[in-house]
């Protein structure tokens, strides 16, 4: 798993590429809590995410909850299919802003 | 707090970083860097934990506790820097194999931890399971930190409930469902809209605790289709989902699914009840399969003959020692957590009479399981709700020991409603009672109306269009010959046993699938409607399809359409129920005008106003309740007026004068066709002649004075 990170004006734009699973989770955490330190607006790019354990799954929740306390925001961009269908299910999507575009995502945070 | 010095191990085993544990909680937990295993054994002489790589067919390394590990007779440790996502668990434990004892510890079998909240084994439904692993039914491990936001138990009222008793995977996998993924929990979340649709506020969900589907699995001798062990009524573990009913079980994320359709269902104003089966395991009589209990403490969790073999009263080939005070504590631990981390609304416990049996199988007069459960303060406000008999003969409808609690389901009222509706002579008296929520069974013993669950079908049995459909079972399906399953349905078949083409039949069968139903949305009690019953689901006459994966349990929503009528019906009558609070009282009728309404809060009647026959021919009966007494008269309610008419033709009725300034007005009549059958709440058109009313052969009346 990579995680690269840009700013884009006030924004943080987060791309992850890979799996994120229980022994990547601790390295995901550890890069993007600097994120939500630094930036109240914030993308998460998943386009290149290939799977979401229920590790995964609950790194995200803790970049919301995090941001959130701050009065932040994040969207979470380019959700493939099955991640979607499987956030749906197991509850975690209905926290989420989702856009298609990262395009879509700076919009719906202007 | 990363100073605190339990966050170090002490031990070490072949590279696993290990120290001693905490007995409780029991079950792996995980703690900051590791995790927790905890196991109870009284009789074992050792223990070793055993560790897999999630799937792998050999274990990754077998940790036996150091004897100073163990307190009392629990073996706690910790192991360090596990991948908690790729970890499976189980446990093996040495001691005596001396079967005329009651023990049979071997120590070549892997165990399940009774306390796993995820177990592996059977993730996908239905596929075939590699019968030479060594491990069938794998512990996994847990997050305990589900997002539930601000959701919490609903604690409807018990006499506001409308119970939808339905099996998860049955509900959505016939094709005609049109989820993404039938059979799944994940299906009844997208198929909320239809249960918000025809007003249930409960769903009752048979067997979810993990179960394996193939447990006695075998051919249809005559089909080879296979037949399984398809409802589930037979436990693995009690703390863990069924994996194989999660669509995403594969990823191991059931526990995060089936607390998502919780929550859906919460917000949208529908308790869960779980069907729970404490009376037996899967493990079965001695020729059964070593899985946990048996080979962990046999002695301790199973009801015992003097000679070491398994006493039988669930018919299911053990019985769980369910008042040694071990088993008593993990019936209590488990309904605690499933409460607690699922924020379950109540239980209904299957063959609970088992329950109050002590550890020799003797009925005790203060069984102290139920007592425990009914005083918990997590199981506060949680429905209790037991099937009050079992296989070994024990029936306790009506004399359940309740401690305030705890409910039943009404086995009577289910006959003695069947018999009434098949046209039985001298049933009345006995329907009356069941009508007011069957005082004469509970309120001697100061219990109200709410304790009753009324119901006339449930999964055991036939449907409630079968109940009209067919005079015997057609068990044949089953590969036992017809001869499985109860031969007292009370049903008749309407003049021809089974599908038919003919529109006469068809139609009084529908007509009784409405009077049935509005019989027991108009009883006093809490109600209880089988899946599919609102649509005339059908099972082909068979009254026992514990084994059939296929339409003889899955729901055919095509039948929403071909019945489209009846669901109207259903769903109009059961908003019927929740528009009058008249119906819905957690206290005995008192026969006596407490509010000074100028009214009785229910009166009887016959063919003649206030003089309703009792005799053992009479066939019609009617009753009136005041909407004045509504509540105990806190709440103003309309006037209501019920006409039963069993008798092959029709009755006139001669009415009960309306309350002063108000008209009868038609709001239910089975005889009629649809849409003339049932009005909606305020379109109830006034009745032509306020004296009298005719009531069809086989079919209900019902005036609403207004």
């Amino acid at each position: 798993m990579q995680i690269t990170i840009k700013p884009e004006g006030d924004i943080g734009i987060a791309t992850i590429t890979g799996e994120i699973d229980s022994r990547t989770a601790p390295q995901a955490q550890g890069e993007l809590m600097p994120v939500i330190e630094k930036f109240n607006k914030i993308i998460m790019d998943m386009t290149e995410v290939t799977f979401l354990s229920s590790a995964g799954l609950r790194i995200l929740l803790l970049i919301y909850r995090q941001a959130t306390a701050k009065d932040g925001r994040v969207v979470l961009v380019g959700l493939s299919e099955e991640i979607k269908d499987t956030m749906t299910m197991t509850g975690f999507l209905k926290f989420f802003v989702v856009a298609e575009s990262l395009e879509n995502g700076l919009k719906a945070l202007a | 707090m990363d100073t605190r010095i339990d966050f170090y191990p002490t031990h070490n085993h072949e590279g696993f970083k290990l120290r001693h544990g905490k007995p409780f909680p029991f079950g792996a937990t995980l703690v900051p860097r590791g995790v927790n295993f905890s196991i109870f054994s009284k009789h074992a002489t050792s223990c070793t934990l055993v560790l897999f790589k999630k799937h792998a067919n050999e274990p990754m390394v077998e940790i036996p506790f150091p004897n100073s590990f163990r307190i009392g007779n629990v073996w706690c440790m910790v192991v360090f820097d596990l991948d908690c996502e790729d970890i499976e668990y189980g446990y093996r434990m040495d001691g005596p194999f001396e079967p005329n004892v009651g023990h049979r510890f071997d120590k070549s079998k892997i165990l399940l931890d009774p306390y796993a909240k995820a177990i592996g084994g059977r993730d996908v439904w239905g596929t075939k399971p590699d019968w030479d692993n060594i491990f069938q039914h794998r512990g996994r491990l847990v997050f305990e930190d589900f997002d539930w936001e601000d959701d919490c138990p609903l604690e409807i009222p018990m006499e506001d409930l409308v119970i939808y008793e339905m099996h998860v995977r049955s509900f959505t996998a016939h094709p005609s469902s049109g989820v993404k993924h039938p059979g799944t929990f994940a299906a009844i979340t997208e198929k909320i809209p239809y249960l918000k649709e025809l007003g249930v506020n409960c769903v009752e969900l048979m067997p979810v605790y993990e179960f394996d589907e193939f447990e006695n699995s075998k051919p249809n001798p005559v089909t080879g289709e296979m037949l399984y062990n398809y409802w589930g009524y037979s436990t693995v573990g009690f703390f863990a989902p069924k994996t194989g009913f999660a669509a995403t079980g594969r990823f191991g994320m059931q526990v995060d699914e089936l607390k998502s359709l919780i929550k859906e269902l919460h917000e949208n104003g529908i308790e869960v009840i779980l069907d729970v089966v404490f009376n037996h395991t899967a493990e079965g009589n001695e020729l059964g399969p070593t899985i946990s209990f048996r080979g962990i403490d046999n002695q301790t969790y199973y009801m015992l003959t003097p000679e070491g073999y398994y006493m039988n009263f669930s018919g299911c080939g053990n019985t769980l020692n369910c008042n040694n005070p071990i088993m008593r504590n993990m019936v209590l631990d488990c309904l605690r957590y499933w409460a607690s981390e699922y924020h379950i609304d109540g239980f209904r416990f299957d063959l609970a009479a088992i329950l109050g049996r002590d550890p020799w199988g003797v009925p005790l007069p203060s069984p102290p399981l139920l007592e425990t459960l009914a005083f918990d303060p997590v199981l506060g406000k949680c429905k209790l709700i037991a099937e009050a008999w079992d296989a070994g003969g024990l029936y306790q409808v009506g004399s359940f020991p309740a401690y305030g609690r705890w409910a039943e389901w009404n086995g009577k009222y289910r006959d003695d409603l069947r018999k009434m509706l098949k046209g039985d002579m001298g049933m009345l008296g006995a329907v009356a009672q069941r009508l007011q929520g069957s005082p004469d069974m509970y309120e001697y013993s100061g219990r109200g109306p709410s304790a009753s669950i009324n119901f006339i079908t449930c999964h055991d049995g036939f449907t409630l269009y079968d109940s009209f459909s067919y005079d015997d079972k057609h068990n044949e399906a089953n590969g036992e010959d017809n001869r499985d399953g109860g031969n007292d349905n009370h049903s008749w078949n309407c003049g021809w046993e089974g599908t038919t083409d003919n529109p006469d039949i068809i139609a009084l069968r529908k007509q009784l699938v409405k009077t049935a139903l509005a019989v027991l949305m108009l009883s006093r009690g809490v109600p209880m409607i089988l899946m599919g019953d609102e649509i005339g689901r059908t099972k082909n006459g068979n009254n026992n399809t514990y084994c059939q994966d296929n339409e003889l349990n899955w729901l055919d929503w095509s039948l929403l359409e071909t019945n489209d009528d009846l669901f109207r019906f259903s769903k109009n009558i059961i908003a019927f129920r929740n528009a009058h609070p008249v119906l819905r009282y957690h206290e005995h009728f008192h026969n006596a005008d407490l509010v000074g309404s100028g009214c009785v809060d229910i009166s009887w009647h016959g063919t003649q106003a206030w003089k309703a026959d009792w005799s053992g021919t009479s066939r019609a009966i009617a009753f009136m309740l005041c909407g004045k007494h509504a509540k105990g008269g806190t709440v103003n309610d309309d006037r209501i007026y019920v006409a039963i008419n069993t008798y092959w033709d029709a009755l006139d009725f001669e009415l009960p004068t309306p309350p002063k300034g108000a008209k009868w007005h038609v709001a239910v009549n089975t005889s009629m066709p649809s849409p003339e059958d049932i009005y909606e709440f305020g379109m109830e058109p006034e009745l032509g002649n306020q004296s009298n009313v005719l009531v069809g052969s086989r079919s209900i009346v019902v005036l609403v004075g207004k």
